[in-house]
């Protein structure tokens, strides 16, 4: 089930060429592009439109669901509007498909994404719509006048994460959802190895703790869980553990120009650190081993590191699970921020689905998918989609609604709707969202996540493979992850590396010359060519 | 002369009868330094294992990586995501020998090779199924792990459904129950192995409850077993 996702990360690596071909491409269209997109003084409903929304759900049915009610009930305010939805369960899915339907104008009207992925996108010619001006319409903007429910206005969307959808001078998305990363742990073990958990993590006593129960009998068995399976420490997303990890540190990753900083001595410090407990199998990642839930809820983990959109699948009472019932072990399963270097000043990364209208050529179907975006914030979308996992609704608007407080307030009365990790998870954002941090976006940004979490993968990789991780093997490392991801070309000023394709300014006056005496040679050719082909019939 | 040349395609049908004997090749037989399905079984996980093996199934090929199944006539092979060019994906029909290189792992109970690289050999063999159905339930079954297998006689216990929970689209992994013996297991249809245009696909989508089937396909593993069907017979 779960395990689709992980033939799809390894896909990720493609996006990197498709972006490349999508700036040829742009450049090959030049000024075909669609023309920009101009707010239309009214929504058109004497014509019908059909839209496409693109959504992400996390292989979750009750997600689903709330997508498809919400089209039911935007298509009964404008019976002239059809959403037709199609799903996905990766982001990198999504951003695949968009990037090779640019080309063909065929994106879709709506879709969840990334900012990063945004960025990529925007190298076609007014492929997504600028969201200013929309945002802003007295009459069909966020909470316009004309607006046929009850829509947010802007100042109620939480600044924090509307921030996160600016980049370039304009916003291009706005925020659908938001989570963070997570620690989830057995508590059991953590005091069963005669340690007390403390309210803050520190990346010490998760490395300490995890080291000290690698202990095993003679048999094999670790003698924490008694098992012959222990992984006590693991990540399900490396790309933000080092993101998180050198921003906690105050170490350099990308500038909002797109300069790439990852590769320092930093960074090499924290490698050596996870090549020193990946070498004892202290530390393993979701890519190498599993995923983190598996292993915690089969008492076989005691530090899982995953989303808070991933709450519902950690601890003994998980809703959801990917095991054997047989296989899941009784346990007190506790939620902490992730763990930091500075408890008094902690750092964690906001992430989760934001969205963005694609341009047409036809400004009332932009218009009629502006109005189906801004119907996905209202509260009863933005609180029943946020009860399915560890999100938090992104408007001040859901998050301070009857509802949603009582829905907060009954942490633990179920199993299921209150499951109490689910809920410890959200409130972990909800009291941190001023800790939150995102990466800059630009094109190319994508790519340089990538290879942050490539760094840890192939490190942990090479100390299981019994490699020496040194620094010979740390110039290698760097080397080579550049290159795969292209962060060892030149960069324009938007970040993204320069290619062949790109724009290279006027040619030269000498080529100019030379390319037209070729064509005269050619022209003359085919002049002396026909001529004599003429003379040979009359002379027939 | 007709005695003759009746004697003559006689002769040249003994000749090529015995030709064919003599290229019938050992599918066991491994090259210089290369690993028996048993030293591979036996090899600790993360060290590097040469194989060399038979395409059974082409799973997806994406950013220049293959992911296959294999089989010799001892044991089978899951490849994940090999080095390997567009081309040389193409290269790899049914039955193509080749010779991979790479490191031992395990991801979720299903042991795999990673980091693979290969080379296309000469030789040819297609793996009939192994009917394993009498294996399900035992810890046997897991012996035959990869393996191109059958399941006969078994009761379809819950129409398929898009993703383990419904909530995927056609085109999506189709997840199936089945029993045998009063004991439910979850079978699947691999979208990238077989997609939504596939026979296989279409085939089990209609299945009802109570329909008996036979199937065929790979044995594949994920947090026990979880076979990805390439053929469906309802009997």
């Amino acid at each position: 089930m779960m395990k689709s996702v992980k033939k799809l990360l390894s896909r990720v690596l493609l996006l990197v060429v498709l972006a490349r071909g999508l700036g040829c491409l742009s450049g090959c269209h030049g000024s075909r592009g669609l023309k920009e997109f101009v707010m239309p003084e009214t929504f058109d409903t004497s014509q019908n439109y059909e839209i496409t929304f693109w959504a992400k759900n996390d292989t979750n049915r009750t997600q689903v669901d709330i997508y498809e009610k919400a089209i039911a009930d935007f298509e009964a305010l404008y019976p002239n509007v059809k959403v037709v939805l199609r799903l996905y369960t990766d982001y990198g899915r999504i951003y695949n498909d968009v990037i090779t339907n640019i080309a063909t104008n065929t994106t879709p009207n709506v879709c969840i994404t990334y900012p990063d992925h945004i960025a990529t996108y925007l190298t076609g010619v007014n492929t997504v719509v600028p969201l200013d001006e929309l945002m802003a319409d007295a009459e069909y903007g966020l909470g316009g006048s004309e607006v046929a429910f009850d829509a947010p206005v802007q100042d109620e969307i939480i600044p924090k994460f509307l921030e996160e959808c600016a980049f370039g001078g304009h916003y291009y998305a706005l925020p659908y959802m938001r989570s963070t990363e997570a620690c989830y742990i057995n508590k059991t073990f953590v005091e069963k190895l005669g340690y007390t958990l403390p309210e803050k993590l520190t990346w010490e006593f998760i490395w300490e703790v995890s080291e000290a129960a690698m202990a095993q009998d003679g048999e094999g068995n670790f003698l924490v869980n008694g098992q012959k399976v222990l992984i006590p420490f693991i990540y399900k997303s490396t790309d933000n553990m080092m993101i998180q990890m050198l921003r906690q540190k105050g170490a350099g990753y990308s500038t909002e120009e797109g300069e790439i900083q990852l590769f320092h001595d930093t960074t090499r410090e924290l490698l050596y650190t996870v090549a020193e407990h990946g070498a004892t199998r202290a530390f393993s990642t979701f890519k190498i081993s599993s995923y983190p839930a598996n292993f915690l809820n089969a008492g076989q983990c005691i530090f899982a590191i995953d989303s808070t959109a991933g709450a519902t699948w950690m601890g003994t009472d998980a809703p959801l699970c990917d095991i054997a019932e047989e296989k899941i072990v009784e346990f007190e399963t506790e939620v902490r921020m992730l763990p930091q270097f500075d408890t008094e000043n902690p750092q964690m990364i906001s992430q989760g689905p934001s969205m963005c209208v694609f341009n047409k050529s036809d400004p009332q179907e932009v218009l009629a998918s502006w109005l189906f975006m801004q119907f996905l914030l209202t509260n009863e979308v933005q609180t029943a989609y946020s009860q399915t996992e560890g999100y938090v609704p992104v408007t001040s608007k859901a998050q301070e609604s009857a509802e949603y407080q009582d829905y907060l307030s009954r942490a633990g009365e179920d199993n299921e709707l209150y499951y109490r990790i689910k809920l410890e998870a959200t409130q972990l954002l909800l009291d941190n969202v001023e800790k939150t941090f995102v990466t800059p976006v630009f094109n190319g940004s994508a790519s340089l996540r990538d290879a942050a979490g490539q760094l840890v993968e192939t490190t942990v990789k090479a100390v299981r493979r019994g490699q020496t991780v040194d620094e010979a093997y740390m110039e290698t490392l760097y080397r080579d992850t550049m290159s795969l991801y292209r962060l060892d070309q030149p960069r324009s000023q938007s970040g993204a590396a320069v290619s062949a394709e790109e724009d290279l300014g006027p040619l030269p006056a000498a080529s100019a010359v030379l390319i037209g005496v070729l064509v005269s040679a050619w022209i003359l050719i085919g002049l002396y060519m026909g001529r004599k082909l003429v003379t040979a019939r009359r002379a027939h | 002369m007709k005695k003759l040349t009746a004697l003559l395609m006689a002769l040249l049908m003994v000749v090529g009868c015995v030709g064919c004997g003599g290229k019938e090749e050992d599918i066991n037989k491994k090259s210089e330094g290369v690993m028996t399905y048993a030293e591979y079984e036996a090899a600790e996980l993360e060290t590097k294992v040469t194989i060399e093996a038979y395409v059974q199934a082409k799973q997806s090929w994406w950013d220049n990586t293959a992911t296959v199944y294999l089989q010799d006539g001892d044991g089978a092979y899951f490849v994940y995501g090999m080095a390997c060019s567009e081309e040389d994906y193409a290269k790899l029909t049914t039955g193509t020998k080749i010779k991979v290189t790479g490191y031992k792992a395990e991801w979720s109970g299903e042991v795999e090779i990673m980091d693979a690289t290969f080379e296309i050999m000469e030789g040819n063999y297609v793996a009939k199924a192994e009917d394993v159905t009498s294996l399900l339930g035992t810890d046997d079954l897991i012996k035959k792990q990869n393996m191109f297998v059958a399941f006969k006689g078994m009761t379809v216990e819950s129409a398929a459904i898009y993703k383990w929970d419904g909530s995927g689209q056609y085109g999506d992994d189709l997840y199936f129950n089945v029993s045998l013996n009063g004991t439910t297991y979850t079978f699947t249809v691999e979208s990238y192995l077989t997609d939504g245009s596939t026979d296989v696909y279409k085939a089990v989508k209609e299945l009802k409850v109570g329909d008996v089937v036979d199937m065929e396909g790979f044995l594949y593993w994920y947090e026990g077993v979880n076979p990805h069907i390439t053929n469906v017979t309802v009997k």
